[in-house]
């Protein structure tokens, strides 16, 4: 199978140099090659597996269980300012 | 000493022959001395080991000992530590430091246990091998030319040399049972939602499990028992659970009566004579305790790899796209626009697997090829797990080998992906069907030590753990230690 690895890439937001592009390429062919014998299994009427033991995701009271950590959590941020987030400019 | 199992430690702290100070400082002066030939560990904070042992002495001098009292543990990197750094062995999360402990370290603390370290990794545990670590690849000790497994390679490493008498690992598709396999040591990857995975850094989230690595089976009991339980801040913790009694568990001194299933697709051709041979003579040993071999098949054993290449890059290409570089981690220098910064910050802080693995999944996701990859994968999935069903309706336990080959040298795999993925043949079943699995080492092939895997029902690791007990009590595998680092091998 013949991968755009380029558009996969932009949908991953990875930047890939062309060489990388050059390498992925074959190696994820190969992968997905591989994972095609899938199409051979007859999985009429099977149910996919969500949960390995289909336990139903569970709901809690909507209520506020923890404290304002917002400096602590800002702390690992690569910028910050005024307790916001900080990225280039958006919208012009 | 050094090579002791941590209930062994537990029996002299407890009746005072050591001290909590005394074993951490045994445990940092093999650190400092071994580490930099194994790169097991990369953080290491001796002084706050030492303070967290005093303070276990202290605690033991006016209260009752808790369960895991002054026992050092190490940690893989994948858990969130509010001390010291969690990087995930990547350079995306490089010096990152987590706001909160995971659940399991809450667990272990609450237990007493004196956390020693972050042990190295295959980055975003991604890996069989441990040499896609941003901080370089660890080493087996039975050989520093072979790998040590993966992905918890540090954390085997580590307690194969007695680095630390035991340690944390996660097993997404045998990344704690594959380690633990080709290091001689004895490892656990418990049942789906037993252990919380909260705080745990997210590879697939339907596969990941969390589960202690160890020198014996009861060591890998008392540390399942210690990290166990529903935590409601993980909507994947089953909150109604079966008990089991671990400890008991582990004091089985034959197997009378129990009925071992040997899967015909877990012995064939292409996997090492000498690991083969290993198993058939543990099986042997096997009935000579009193259990019965019965033959039985897991047919869609086969397409368990493909699933599992599905549906684990799907699932890490989600999970991996919180790295954005906005709320934590590696940001890229002076970015043009946002998309800049996205693209390029993720380009210089991922790896080249982790890449590769997103890539995969978010073209499996992608439009027009998701019911053809994940859908399918999801199916071919639920067939993997009835398998298993309907087998555990003629046997109680499964024992297979652990992995079809002993360590391989570093580099020997590195230049074909797919090669690298199939190492996991007989671990990734056992994720996919969210079932316990316990690896224990049952002999050598080619001097390097060979894992037999038992794996049980949903909620029944005490039927592994007492198969595991009872081989282990007839032989003197799990004895053996690198004579390299002072072992008796």
């Amino acid at each position: 199978m013949d991968i755009d690895v380029k558009k996969v890439a932009m949908l991953s937001r990875i930047r890939l140099t062309d060489e990388e592009a050059a390498e992925f390429g074959p190696q994820l062919s190969n992968i997905l090659g591989y994972v095609e014998q899938l199409a051979a299994v007859n999985t009429e009427g099977v149910a996919p597996t969500a949960h390995p033991h289909d336990a139903a995701m569970p709901l809690r009271a909507n209520i506020v269980t923890n404290s304002n950590r917002r400096d602590e959590l800002q702390t690992p941020a690569p910028k910050t300012e005024s307790g916001l987030y900080v990225v280039p400019k958006v919208i012009e | 000493m050094p090579f002791s199992s941590l209930s062994d430690i537990q029996n002299r702290l407890n009746s005072g022959k050591t001290t909590a100070v005394e074993v951490a400082t045994l445990y940092l002066e093999r650190i400092a001395a071994f580490n930099d030939e194994l790169n097991a560990f990369v953080h290491i904070d001796p002084a706050h080991v030492l303070a967290q042992a005093e303070a276990s002495d202290k605690y033991r001098s006016e209260h009752e000992a808790r369960p895991l009292e002054g026992l050092p543990i190490a940690v893989k990197d994948i858990f969130c530590t509010q001390d010291g750094p969690t990087q995930c062995c990547s350079n995306i999360l490089k010096d990152f430091h987590a706001p909160y402990d995971a659940h399991v370290i809450t667990k272990l603390k609450e237990a007493g246990a004196v956390l020693v370290g972050k042990t190295n990794m295959d980055e975003f545990a991604m890996g069989s091998s441990n040499e896609t670590s941003a901080f370089g690849p660890c080493r087996n000790p039975w050989d520093t030319d072979c790998i040590p497994g993966g992905s918890s390679g540090g954390s085997a490493a580590a307690v194969a040399a007695a680095l630390t008498p035991a340690a944390l690992g996660t097993d997404t598709g045998g990344s704690i049972r594959q380690p633990a396999a080709v290091t001689g040591i004895t490892g656990l990857k418990p049942t789906y939602g037993r252990v919380s995975r909260r705080g745990i850094i997210a590879f697939a989230s339907s596969l990941d499990q969390a589960g202690p690595m160890a020198r014996s089976v009861k060591d890998a009991a008392m540390i399942t028992a210690a990290i166990s339980g529903h935590d409601s801040a993980d909507a994947t913790s089953v909150a109604d659970a079966p008990n089991i009694d671990w400890l008991a568990a582990c004091e089985a001194q034959n197997m009378k009566g129990l009925r071992i299933g040997r899967p015909k697709e877990y012995f064939v051709d292409g996997m090492d004579a000498e690991v083969r041979a290993s198993v058939e003579a543990a099986l042997k040993k096997c009935e000579e305790l009193g259990a019965t071999i019965v033959d039985i098949s897991l047919p869609n054993t086969e397409h368990a790899v493909a699933a599992y290449y599905v549906i684990a890059p799907s699932e890490a290409s989600a999970n991996l796209s919180r790295y954005d570089s906005v709320r934590f981690g590696h940001r890229c220098e002076e970015p043009d626009d946002l998309l800049d910064m996205y693209t390029r910050s993720r380009d210089e802080g991922f790896g080249s697997e982790v890449k590769r693995r997103i890539l995969t999944g978010a073209f499996a996701l992608s439009s027009g090829y998701y019911d053809a990859y994940y859908l399918k994968a999801q199916q071919v999935r639920t067939l993997v797990q009835q398998d298993f069903i309907q087998a555990f309706e003629q046997v109680d336990v499964i024992a297979t080998p652990t992995s079809p080959i002993p360590a391989f040298k570093l580099g020997e795999k590195t230049d074909d992906p797919l090669t690298m993925y199939l190492s996991d043949i007989f671990t990734i079943a056992v994720n996919l069907a969210g079932l316990p699995g316990l690896s224990q080492p049952c002999g050598f092939a080619n001097n390097l030590p060979v894992g037999l895997q038992w794996i049980g029902p949903a909620w029944r690791e005490d039927a592994i753990l007492s198969a595991a007990a009872a081989y282990e009590g007839a032989t003197d595998w799990s004895m053996k230690a690198p004579a390299a680092f002072g072992g008796e091998s």
